[in-house]
């Protein structure tokens, strides 16, 4: 019975608490919104939610687990966006119907596949380059994404006008963007929790290791740059249809930076860490946005900006790194628990 | 003729990204860190000296100052936010730096608002003409600040003391250190050269196109870098090369009217693919892991 | 003895670095089952020759051949899983792993599961995992490692690191096994240890095993057969008693 319990207490909630919240936020809010009592704003503001998380939580394969910085994530949700809102726009001009599920599915699909098509691209140089090098790379890899586009022939993205996409009944949108995130959540988590995971943080860990134990560099790479361009991708296509008109201007480098202050916020290398640095950092910002007007509005940048700095030098600085283990979380639970660490060392 | 003209442009506007590219090379050299605020160093020195010259209504004075103010704040932004975190991941360095870029943008933007500023009196009008060549007067003076940057530089890191301390400590910190060389001092003298740069960068900016505004410095910063980069980052004749030839490319592109909507997609292609063909850049010495 | 099966052949390897040679024509020939041991003072080479047999360098000049096969050249992953397995001087764990899981990564190639049927979570993956979890915990049980199975390999001390090393370099399921300076900062006591374990995974595995050494109790007491390496070049090849006592070797080690 207590090896049951303690499944449950331990495996269970930590393995899926996560998609149960999601489901909860979806399901409630859901109903509310249905039977028309939940505010347009707070429909908004859950879209927003679905997307900055599914943002997030696709970067933080390649930051947190495969250890690579990008900076191009928002170049891939604007082939996502453009792409994806295209193929939406034609198919609900064909067929009236601008709420069709099945538009929207297959825009994400198409939109995701785009962007992924992209990942891949970007995955090449990774195989070559490594931290502040391919850092910048993945930055020109999206502005390249973002100037491209703005610059075809009007017919194909409304060049610098941007592109006219479909828009979905607010009332269900923000629930299929939350499947959304699950389905990320659920491919992330699976992809961890198994011996590619295992192999992708071992070359996040010492890749000169890794290739002496037959780690297929190459295949993780590609493939982590991959997936996690294509739920980037997917996030776009939502964008899309919560705007009247895509812009390009949207996904300049300074989102891929937002993105990022996300994933870095919310611990680099946990999923959960990430979905809620998302969920609260939009639900802060959007708050905000109502309070601080005008030039105070960026305000809030500079608070973001302060946090950000205080967080990644008091995570990483060498000089705190006495304070920091002594002070941390996990010693202080394990005070409280009054069962210290050190009895569990077996004996030799 | 047009082509000879944008040629010339190009080794304007490179002299410009050239100048910005020596501080991320330098920085980068020393610290072995990427300084994504660079940039935003310009802006300040731009606002700086928009200030000074309201107050004092003399642009070279202005630019002193501005010199002055960028020095300060470097230092301290190195002191502050860099220093603590020597030996961190380069990861933890960048995403701070990325952090410092955003604060120095939006405070610029509280204090002076979002409308960008227009200090003409920085402008330099006027042609020289020769034959049927017309050369700017503000080329001109880019090329030849940009000159005497380059040579003072070299001079400079060859033959002075500090300047040899200096590639000691980019060579080996470890080693320079056991030599009794002060490299905290050296990484603060670095990153001071590299913000009166960023000052005189601003002002040969302004000179040209009097918009000031807090993202001024962002787009060429990040430009200057890929500058860097294709050069191979370490290196400063790495960065005069790398500067000049993103802008000769640039102002190429801009003077193709097919190309020229193109023209970030352009020079950001290069940089991919000068790394994908020589991950160290140009100039740029390759190092291995010791295993 | 002489017609035992030769795992390892090297003929005439050679890297050179700008104007240096770090190995000059170094030969080789390892049989299976052998303890072999790679000696030299300090800069002479042995752990670059590591870094050619496991393809971290490109040999300039030279062959290799594991099992018959030339394997000079070839990316690191694919000597790997042709069969040659190692550890670093300067201890190269998964720190973000646990120790179990360590061992976990060595067992990668071992048991067939792709990246789809992992995500979808099909039987295969259950079964893969399983497979693995159990192996991995036999390999740690070898080593005395089981009980900490759950730690963080950054936590373990010192001596368990370089214990866990081998265990995850065995996991490949190699035919020779690289260790590189495996007793380097152990007291006497744990260096023991260390040698009844490297015997065990000689006897019980049928381990071909080439170890890089320092410590002179160690070579004596557990190689067959010693090259001594000096300035990059092979100085002598032999039994270990033999090659301990050549003049030339007292020479190099001592100097004059």
């Amino acid at each position: 019975m207590n090896r049951i319990a303690s499944f449950f207490k331990k495996s269970f909630l930590r393995n899926y608490a996560n998609y149960a919240v999601v489901v909860l936020v979806a399901l409630v809010f859901g109903i509310l919104s249905m039977t028309g009592s939940l505010k347009m704003g707070n429909q908004f503001l859950l879209e927003q939610i679905a997307i900055a998380a599914l943002l997030a939580v696709s970067l933080s394969m390649v930051v947190g687990f495969l250890g690579e910085l990008s900076l191009g994530h928002a170049g891939f949700m604007c082939a996502g966006a453009y792409l994806g809102g295209k193929l939406a726009a034609a198919m609900t001009a064909a067929s009236g119907n601008q709420n069709s599920i099945v538009t929207l599915l297959v825009a994400c699909v198409a939109g995701g596949c785009a962007a992924a098509v992209l990942g891949f691209v970007i995955g090449l140089p990774a195989l070559r380059l490594k931290g502040d090098y391919l850092a910048i790379v993945t930055l020109a890899f999206g502005e390249i994404v973002r100037n491209v586009v703005m610059n075809l022939p009007m017919s194909w993205f409304g060049g610098t006008l941007g592109l006219e996409t479909p828009r979905f009944d607010r009332k269900y949108l923000f629930v299929l963007a939350l499947v959304m995130v699950l389905l990320c959540l659920a491919v992330t988590q699976n992809l961890i929790r198994s011996k590619h995971g295992r192999a992708i943080i071992s070359i996040k860990d010492n890749e000169i290791a890794a290739r002496a134990m037959g780690i297929d560099i190459t295949k993780y790479k590609l493939f982590v740059f991959t997936v996690s361009a294509f739920f980037a991708g997917v996030a776009g296509v939502l964008y899309s249809y919560t705007v009247s008109r895509v812009q390009s201007a949207t996904f300049d480098y300074n989102y891929s930076i937002e993105i990022l202050v996300m994933v870095v916020l919310g611990g680099m290398g946990s999923v959960n860490g990430s979905l809620i640095a998302a969920a609260l950092i939009t639900f802060i910002n959007t708050k905000l946005q109502t309070v601080l007007t005008g030039n105070l509005a960026v305000l809030q940048n500079v608070f973001y900006a302060l946090i950000l700095i205080t967080i990644v030098i008091y995570k990483n600085a060498p000089g705190l790194k006495g304070f920091r283990e002594k002070y941390n979380l996990n010693t202080l639970l394990s005070k409280l628990k009054k069962k210290p660490a050190e009895e569990e060392v077996p004996h030799e | 003729m047009e082509f000879l003209s944008a040629l010339l442009n190009g080794f304007s506007s490179g002299g410009t990204y050239a100048i910005i590219a020596i501080g991320y090379t330098m920085v980068y050299g020393i610290a072995k860190m990427l300084n994504f605020a660079h940039g935003d160093i310009i802006m300040v020195g731009g606002y700086a000296m928009f200030v000074s010259l309201m107050l004092l209504n003399q642009p070279l004075l202005a630019l002193a100052f501005a010199i002055l103010a960028c020095v300060l704040l470097g230092i301290t932004v190195e002191r502050l936010a860099y220093k603590p975190l020597r030996g961190a991941s380069s990861l933890a360095v960048l995403i701070t730096a990325i952090g410092v870029s955003s604060l120095l943008q939006s405070l610029a933007q509280i204090i002076f608002g979002a409308a960008p500023k227009m200090p003409t009196r920085f402008m330099i009008n006027g042609t020289v003409v020769l034959g049927s060549f017309r050369i700017n007067y503000s080329t001109l003076v880019t090329l030849a600040v940009t000159v005497v940057i380059m040579a003072v530089l070299t001079v400079f890191v060859k033959y002075t003391k500090t300047g040899r301390a200096m590639v000691a400590v980019s060579e080996d910190r470890g080693a320079a250190q056991l030599m009794g060389i002060n490299t905290n001092r050296i990484i603060a003298v670095t990153f001071a050269i590299g913000s009166a740069l960023a000052a005189v960068a601003a002002y040969l900016m302004l000179m040209k196109a009097p918009t000031l505004s807090s993202t001024l410095g962002a787009m060429p910063g990040i430009k200057a870098f890929t500058a860097a980069v294709i050069g191979g980052i370490g290196s400063i004749p790495g960065a005069m090369l790398g500067g000049v030839l993103l802008g000769v490319i640039e102002s190429l592109a801009l003077s193709v009217p097919k190309l020229a909507p193109f023209t970030d997609a352009i020079e950001f292609a290069v940089l991919v693919v000068i790394l994908l063909v020589k991950p160290a850049g140009l100039l740029g010495k390759a190092r291995r892991e010791k295993v | 003895m002489s017609e035992r099966e030769t795992i390892l052949k090297v003929e005439h390897l050679a890297i050179q670095f700008g104007g240096l040679k770090a190995v000059d024509d170094v030969n080789l020939e390892i049989k299976k089952g052998e303890l072999y041991g790679l000696i030299g003072p300090n800069g002479a080479g042995k752990t670059t020759v590591f870094n050619l047999l496991t393809g971290v360098y490109k040999p300039t000049l030279g062959r290799i051949y594991l099992c018959g096969e030339q394997i000079g050249g070839k990316a690191p992953a694919e000597i790997n899983r042709k069969g040659i397995a190692r550890t670093f001087q300067n201890i190269r764990l998964f720190h973000n792993l646990t120790v179990l899981e360590n061992v976990m990564v060595g067992l990668a190639n071992q048991i067939p599961c792709n990246v789809f049927e992992s995500i979808l979570r099909l039987p295969r993956h259950k079964r893969s995992e399983r497979e693995a979890r159990e192996r991995a915990m036999e390999l740690l049980r070898v080593f005395k490692l089981d009980a900490y199975s759950d730690y963080l390999a950054a936590n373990l001390p010192y001596g368990k690191q370089r214990k866990l090393e081998i265990a995850r370099a065995l996991a490949t399921n190699p035919k020779l096994l690289l260790l590189d300076e495996p007793a380097a900062g152990m007291n006497p006591n744990e260096t023991q240890e260390l040698m009844d374990d490297i015997m065990f995974v000689q006897r019980e595995f049928g381990m071909t095993i080439l170890l890089i050494e320092h410590d002179m109790r160690l070579v004596g007491g557990i190689c067959e057969k010693l090259t001594v390496l000096n300035f990059g070049t092979e100085l002598v090849t032999g039994p270990t008693a033999e090659v301990l006592a050549n003049p030339a070797v007292i020479k190099a080690y001592l100097g004059e």
